[in-house]
């Protein structure tokens, strides 16, 4: 390449107490290029671009911008030496208007100039293809729009570097789409773009070249145009990884409802409504997919099936047996055979600082006899969940916060898989996990489906979903708009559903 | 640009845990020795005193253990309560109440009755008031989700003023010529000694055990626990929150209770206002000191009652002020309480990133 370098990242070291998050790493970053960091979790993919947004500070190593050696200081002096970071998580105003978010924090006279900085702001947005609504409150805006929004603010602000941390993991398709343009055209104007993220396809899609870490050192830097999928994986992992999901066919025979959801609404914690009339069947011997973009209602949707909250309205039947209403100890005593893997591990589904049979014990004590807890008959348990599932921990008494994600998520999935479940809910089941710990449960999901289990599995990567599911069902602000077969539609398809389009028919899997 | 950085720690070993806490203890002493030595006292003289007036003669170290088990006994309710994550600063009305509880009963019951069962149905008195007391706060928080550090912490004065209210007026002994005081117990509601000290300390140590299986191998200790660490992953498992905290509370209140009860049946053998002698307040810091477990709580206890009985023997054998014992004292909790941060966290050294750069 003839063009320039504005950064050169050189033999950066950073370590959080004894845990290195990164060791050694070379980046560089041309002119008009968009660059991924591709890693697993844990690779040091944040620690990396957070030094470059002036969060961290290296313990090591060099940081140069157009070839001058700088230290940044704060995330103020990296924006100023025109570096800006678009986080997942964004920092806008709800109760303001676009333009307000943009001026917010700039200095100014006393009164906000909004007249005089509107013309640049169009200008910027045009420059850059940023169709926003410069008078617009962001409570109105979507997701895409307020992330658009996070883009107009940086560039605003003389970015001519961007830093964006998973940008896709909270748009629909056609959302992604957008954003790649906007991408495409900051790379034009010779903007550098640096776009940190797991999935694969978009890398191969957007980016320029690949910068590769693992376990928080640099594996190498690639052109995109010269490495294929399984290539990527091999860098990221280490090792050849057979990627495929396959999709068991079982004979289910006739249909068999085993959950049954009717006209369900349920309120969140403030009294929102977040699910709306949903109504399905999950089946024997299916893994029923549950696609949406974030927060349309699932977390919702989960707990309520699992009794951790009242429905507003409608009812849902356990093999016949109406549960609403019922509690989870209502559900645990009567023995309803049913497994839930909440979102929140740690938070919800364990106990982080208790040993592993502790936690095995957790959904069993309600059913022993006497007042006193019987560790023995579970501590065989949980030798052989730690076998099975081959969970790498020092021993069975080890706090399960200390264990890595997947092995978390393992001990969780082993314990709740033990109770021999009919039903067997996953919210966001392989959310943090490295690929092959993700494949471990989708295996074990399959599984699960052949042995007759109903799985409803809630996903965010639509790939995935597409892969493993029998049938989709998409949720749009609470609502069913489609249950769908994988086979007969396409991602794009699905993601119209996820922003509300409606299918006209249901297509019912076979 | 050198500095230093504060960085969090990976689990320690245990015996360098125990270093640490044994240096902090003499760091502690050193320290209180500097002072003392500005003060112009010979801090050698001042320690030794600590000791030889806390252990020093038989009668001593049954001051010291009378000191040590209502500290002992509040302790354990504390900590069953703080285990919850319930933060029950309300002990000292809850052995006041307690207290109050049983005398109405040693008061009323008649001198006839003997004395196991007079002494039975203190204790029961005692416990149901002081887990009464306790009960307020933890339905209110169950209920309504209130904040209990405060509520517990306002129930404490209620419960002082409303016996001040009974020692000048409705308790009040005809017999002491209108001194403000409620009669002594009779004979039969004073518990007897064993070996020497009244046999609270028989109940401190069944408590030590009581506490230590309830927490460590029952269902409810379990739940205790889950609950203490995730509301969420408590209410995911079925359980029934509201009346985890309770029942909790209820046991951590009623322990407080019996800790009134000794107070009153066999220090004052009497009902005062100030019956709770702030030892509520200090358990707080012994069941944090023991790290809310049941069997450190024993051995806090006794080393603390060392200090107070200790520093009130100063006082008096070297005529020194009152707050050269309270400085000692203080100076010791802060290294202890201290050396947690160093437990938890360690401090680096930074390098400098970018040297060649400046």
């Amino acid at each position: 390449m003839d063009k320039n370098k504005t950064i050169e990242m050189i033999g950066i070291s950073k370590s959080f107490g004894s845990v290195q998050a990164n060791r050694d790493v070379f980046l560089d970053v041309y002119e008009g290029e968009v660059h991924a960091i591709l890693g697993e979790n844990g690779a040091g993919k944040s620690t990396l671009m957070n030094m470059l947004s002036g969060i961290y500070k290296p313990d090591d190593g060099t940081i140069r911008l157009y070839g001058e050696p700088v230290k940044l200081s704060s995330p103020k002096d990296a924006i100023q030496r025109g570096i800006g970071m678009i986080y997942q998580h964004f920092n806008l105003v709800d109760v303001l208007t676009a333009t307000e978010n943009i001026l917010i924090g700039q200095p100014s006279r006393f009164f906000l100039r909004t007249k005089t900085q509107a013309g640049r702001i169009r200008e910027l947005s045009d420059r850059y293809g940023l169709d926003i609504d410069p008078d617009k409150r962001v409570s109105d805006m979507s997701v895409g729009e307020k992330q658009t929004l996070e883009i107009l603010k940086v560039l605003y602000r003389g970015a001519r570097i961007l830093i964006m941390d998973e940008p896709t993991a909270v748009l629909t398709p056609q959302e992604i789409r957008k954003l790649f343009r906007i991408i495409r055209n900051m790379k034009q104007q010779g903007c550098s773009v640096i776009i940190i993220t797991h999935k694969l396809n978009e890398v191969m899609e957007i980016s320029d070249r690949v910068t590769v870490l693992r376990k928080g050192a640099s594996v190498g830097t690639v052109h995109t145009a010269d490495v294929d999928i399984p290539n990527l994986i091999e860098m990221m992992v280490g090792k050849k990884i057979d990627l495929a999901i396959v999709k068991p066919e079982v004979d289910r025979g006739l249909q068999q409802s085993l959950l049954r959801l009717d006209e369900v609404t349920v309120r969140d914690a403030e009294g929102k409504r977040a699910v709306s009339d949903v109504s399905f069947d999950l089946w024997k011997y299916e893994i029923l997919g549950v696609a949406g973009v974030a927060n349309s209602g699932q977390k919702e949707l989960c707990e309520a099936i699992a009794g951790l909250i009242r429905p507003e309205r409608g009812r849902i039947f356990f093999e016949g047996e109406n549960l609403v209403g019922k509690t989870p100890r209502d559900i645990i005593q009567r023995g309803i055979r049913m497994g839930f893997i909440p979102e929140d591990r740690l938070g919800m589904g364990l106990v982080g600082s208790m040993d592993i049979v502790s936690n095995i014990i957790l959904k069993d004590y309600q059913n022993q006899p006497g007042i006193f807890i019987q560790k023995e008959a579970c501590t065989e348990k949980a030798i052989k969940i730690v076998e099975a599932l081959d969970i790498q921990t020092p021993s069975i008494y080890t706090p399960v916060q200390q264990l890595s994600g997947g092995n978390i998520q393992k001990v969780l999935l082993g314990r709740e898989i033990d109770s021999a479940p009919k039903v067997l809910i996953t919210a966001y089941a392989v959310r943090g996990l490295d690929i092959g710990a993700s494949f471990k449960i989708y295996d074990m999901l399959n599984e699960q489906k052949k042995k007759g289990v109903g799985v409803l599995f809630v996903g965010e990567d639509l790939d995935v979903l597409m892969d493993l599911c029998d049938r989709i069902l998409v949720l749009c602000h609470g609502e069913v708009t489609g249950i769908v077969d994988p086979a007969n539609v396409t991602k794009e398809e699905i993601g119209l559903l996820m922003t509300g389009r409606k299918k006209e028919s249901e297509v019912s899997a076979q | 640009m050198t500095g230093v950085r504060v960085t969090k720690r990976d689990v320690m070993p245990r015996n360098k845990e125990y270093a640490v806490r044994l240096l902090a203890v003499a760091l502690s002493i050193v320290f209180a020795g500097v002072i003392l030595l500005l003060f112009g006292l010979n801090p050698i003289k001042i320690f030794q005193s600590l000791i030889v007036g806390s252990i020093g003669t038989k009668m001593r170290i049954k001051q010291t253990l009378i000191k040590a088990i209502p500290l002992c006994i509040a302790s354990l309710g504390i900590s069953v309560a703080f285990k919850m994550k319930f933060w029950n600063i309300g002990a000292e009305g809850q052995i006041t109440l307690g207290a109050t509880a049983a005398t109405f009963v040693a008061l009323n019951l008649g001198s006839d009755v003997p004395r196991p069962l007079m002494l039975a149905a203190m204790m029961i008195a005692a416990v149901v008031a002081g887990g009464l007391w306790a009960f307020i706060p933890a339905i209110f928080k169950a209920r309504l989700g209130t904040n209990e550090t405060i509520f517990t912490l306002m129930l404490n004065y209620i419960a002082i003023k409303f016996v001040m209210y009974l020692q000048y007026g409705p308790w009040i002994d005809p017999a002491a010529q209108g001194f403000p005081k409620i009669a002594k117990f009779s004979g039969n509601a004073v518990l007897p000694d064993v070996f020497g000290v009244h046999a609270g300390w028989i109940i401190a140590l069944v408590l030590v055990a009581f506490v230590y299986v309830f927490m460590n191998k029952t269902k409810k200790g379990y739940e205790v626990n889950v609950v203490g660490q995730s509301v969420e992953t408590a209410r995911y498992a079925g359980m029934n929150i509201g009346s985890i905290i309770v029942v909790a509370m209820l046991m951590s209140g009623g322990m407080c209770g019996i800790a009134g009860m000794i107070q009153a049946s066999a220090i004052e053998k009497s009902l005062t206002y100030s019956i709770g002698n702030n030892y509520g307040f200090t358990a707080i810091i012994t069941a944090w000191l023991a790290r809310l477990n049941a069997v450190a709580i024993l051995f806090v206890c006794i080393a603390f009652a060392m200090l107070i009985q200790g520093g009130a023997y100063i006082q008096i054998a070297m005529n020194v002020p009152s707050s050269v014992a309270s400085i000692v004292q203080g100076t010791i909790l802060f290294f202890v309480l201290g050396s947690e941060f160093f437990l938890q966290y360690r401090i680096v050294r930074m390098r400098d990133a970018q040297k060649e750069v400046a």
